[in-house]
């Protein structure tokens, strides 16, 4: 008997409702199979943190007397885009200090950040704003400098436009030299292989064709609340699946948004990729309903049916050729060894896996005491049919 | 007994023989694991001591005497838990597996008395949760 998001939270509002996280599911799918599971679960959590450069917030400061209209605006030097409504701006989670000396001394150790702004405001810590302007007659200031902390602002909304990769490369170096790339550091000779995904605890990897994730979908973001309020950037729906549908290659992402003072620096942390430059990772977990038994059948997938393709960082990648040197699973890759053309080779991780458990109980527990409701998805994200293909950038020869 | 200990030299003090004396002089094995010794620059060098005890003690007074400043390791390198989210970046990059994964519970742990100061993971760890101090 199929269930319905409304029903589901009647049992949440009384208590009742049987949540489990993705991993758990695993275990109660094998045991009772999947029919019985689908009737006695009602919601699986899924979760994932890790880096997620396509992060930012938007915030408006307030009106300076005289006012300003903001044309340029920095927080501690990094610059904000203002080409936004007068007072309002968008800060980058990549975005550098002005005076930072990038790859000049390479590799660059890119410090500090966006991403650190971010999660400084977030543990209530004070910024420096600075504006300037061209003046005009109803904004005249043309400079304003001041301290500023999270509660001064009016609003501060996290907005990422490409969060929640479904699954991911795994990033490995051919060549005979140190390679500093955002899959982090990479050893000559394959000397290791970074991987970053969440796994069987990845939002997307346990709802592959979007049945119950989509625009308006209610989530844990940054350890406030947050919504999936569009597709991510280069969301790849039609990417490379397996026989269980789940994507063999980066596909699917979100985009989400959410009100950054709720927010808590446990789940919004500033990272520094040596050589490559500043990101934000980003706790997020994502409730599925049980609605029925397809559903659940997908929240069941385990890390040993989830591959992801080994890509060399040094050629491939950078030089946008589609070779893939192998397939892996994410269980061969937690192992901490892979084993690519008959050579063991040591993973490291980018996305905790530890902390994406720590999220799933977290969203788990507030599903349980009835302090989050699911939502219903209002408009479904594309999915494997819709015929979408990324398309690379067309250079052509200005006139 | 062994000890494991970070060895600063003054600028004039580089051209001493000093694992010369400690292993003649005090029947000390001498295990470098790392140094950076260059002329007319402070040195650098990590090394692993052992012998008796009585001897370990004197080899490092004498070391004193000649203005050597000495540390032992696990004062030095710092890994800050808080800091850390456990991604597991590091692993692979540690030689002497003295970062290390609970692969039950994905949790990353550090072992001072196995950690060489190589420094490899002060620019894989995106979080600055390690840091060496000397």
């Amino acid at each position: 008997m199929p269930k319905t998001i409304a029903e589901i939270n009647e049992r949440i509002k009384k208590g009742d409702a049987v949540v489990v996280t993705a991993e758990e599911i695993i275990d109660i799918v094998d045991k009772k199979g999947v029919e019985q599971a689908a009737k006695d679960v009602d919601v699986v959590t899924t979760a994932t943190f890790g880096p997620m450069c396509s992060s930012g917030f938007y915030f408006n400061f307030g009106h300076s007397k005289p006012r300003i209209r903001a044309q340029k605006v920095w927080l501690n030097n990094v610059p904000a885009y203002g080409g936004l409504a007068a007072v309002d701006a968008y800060l980058g989670a990549t975005e550098l200090p002005e005076d930072d000396p990038t790859n000049t001394i390479y590799p660059g150790a890119f410090k500090y950040g966006g991403a650190h702004i971010i999660e400084e405001l977030v543990s209530g810590k004070d910024v420096r704003l600075k504006a300037i302007s061209y003046g005009t007659d109803c904004y005249p200031g043309k400079e304003v400098e001041t301290i500023i902390n999270l509660n001064d602002m009016n609003e501060a909304v996290l907005f990422n436009p490409r969060n929640a990769y479904q699954n991911y490369n795994v990033g490995v170096n051919c060549s005979d030299r140190v390679i500093y790339t955002y899959m982090g550091v990479l050893q000559p000779r394959m000397g290791n292989a970074n991987y970053s995904s969440a796994g069987q605890l990845s939002p997307l990897l346990n709802d592959p064709l979007y049945l119950t994730i989509g625009i308006g979908t209610r989530i844990f973001l940054g350890g406030g609340i947050g919504y999936v309020v569009w597709n991510g950037t280069q969301h790849n729906p039609c990417a490379l699946r397996g026989e269980n549908k789940v994507p063999k290659r980066g596909a699917g992402t979100l985009a989400v948004l959410g009100d950054l003072k709720q927010m808590s620096p446990n789940w919004l942390r500033g990272v520094s990729m040596t050589g490559y430059g500043v990101s934000l990772a980003v706790g997020i977990g994502v409730p599925i309903p049980i609605l029925n038994e397809e559903i659940c059948r997908f929240t069941a997938v385990r890390d040993a049916e989830i591959y992801a393709p080994v890509i060399d960082y040094s050629t491939t990648y950078p030089q946008r050729e589609s070779d893939v040197i192998t397939e892996v699973n994410y269980s061969q890759l937690k192992s901490g060894k892979i084993i690519v053309n008959g050579k063991d080779i040591p993973t490291g991780g980018l996305s905790s896996y530890a902390k994406a458990r720590e999220i799933s109980g977290i969203l788990k527990e507030w599903i349980q005491k009835g302090d989050f409701i699911l939502t219903d998805k209002v408009a479904s994200l594309p999915s494997s049919d819709s015929g979408i293909s990324l398309k690379p950038l067309r250079e052509t020869t200005p006139q | 007994m062994k000890k494991r200990v970070v060895l600063t030299f003054p600028k004039q003090t580089i051209e001493e023989p000093i694992t010369y004396h400690l292993i003649r002089d005090y029947d000390l094995m001498v295990n470098i694991l790392s140094a950076k010794v260059a002329p007319n620059e402070e040195g650098r060098m990590v090394i692993e001591l052992s012998g008796q005890k009585e001897m370990l003690h004197n080899g490092i007074e004498y070391l004193k005497g000649l203005g050597v400043t000495t540390q032992s390791l696990a004062q030095d390198v710092i890994w800050d838990e808080q800091k850390c989210i456990h991604c597991t970046a590091c692993i692979p990059l540690c030689p002497s597996h003295a970062l290390s994964v609970d692969r039950t519970q994905m949790l990353v742990s550090f072992n001072s008395d196995r950690c060489i100061v190589c420094g490899l993971c002060l620019k894989t760890c995106p979080y600055h949760a390690i840091e060496i101090r000397f």
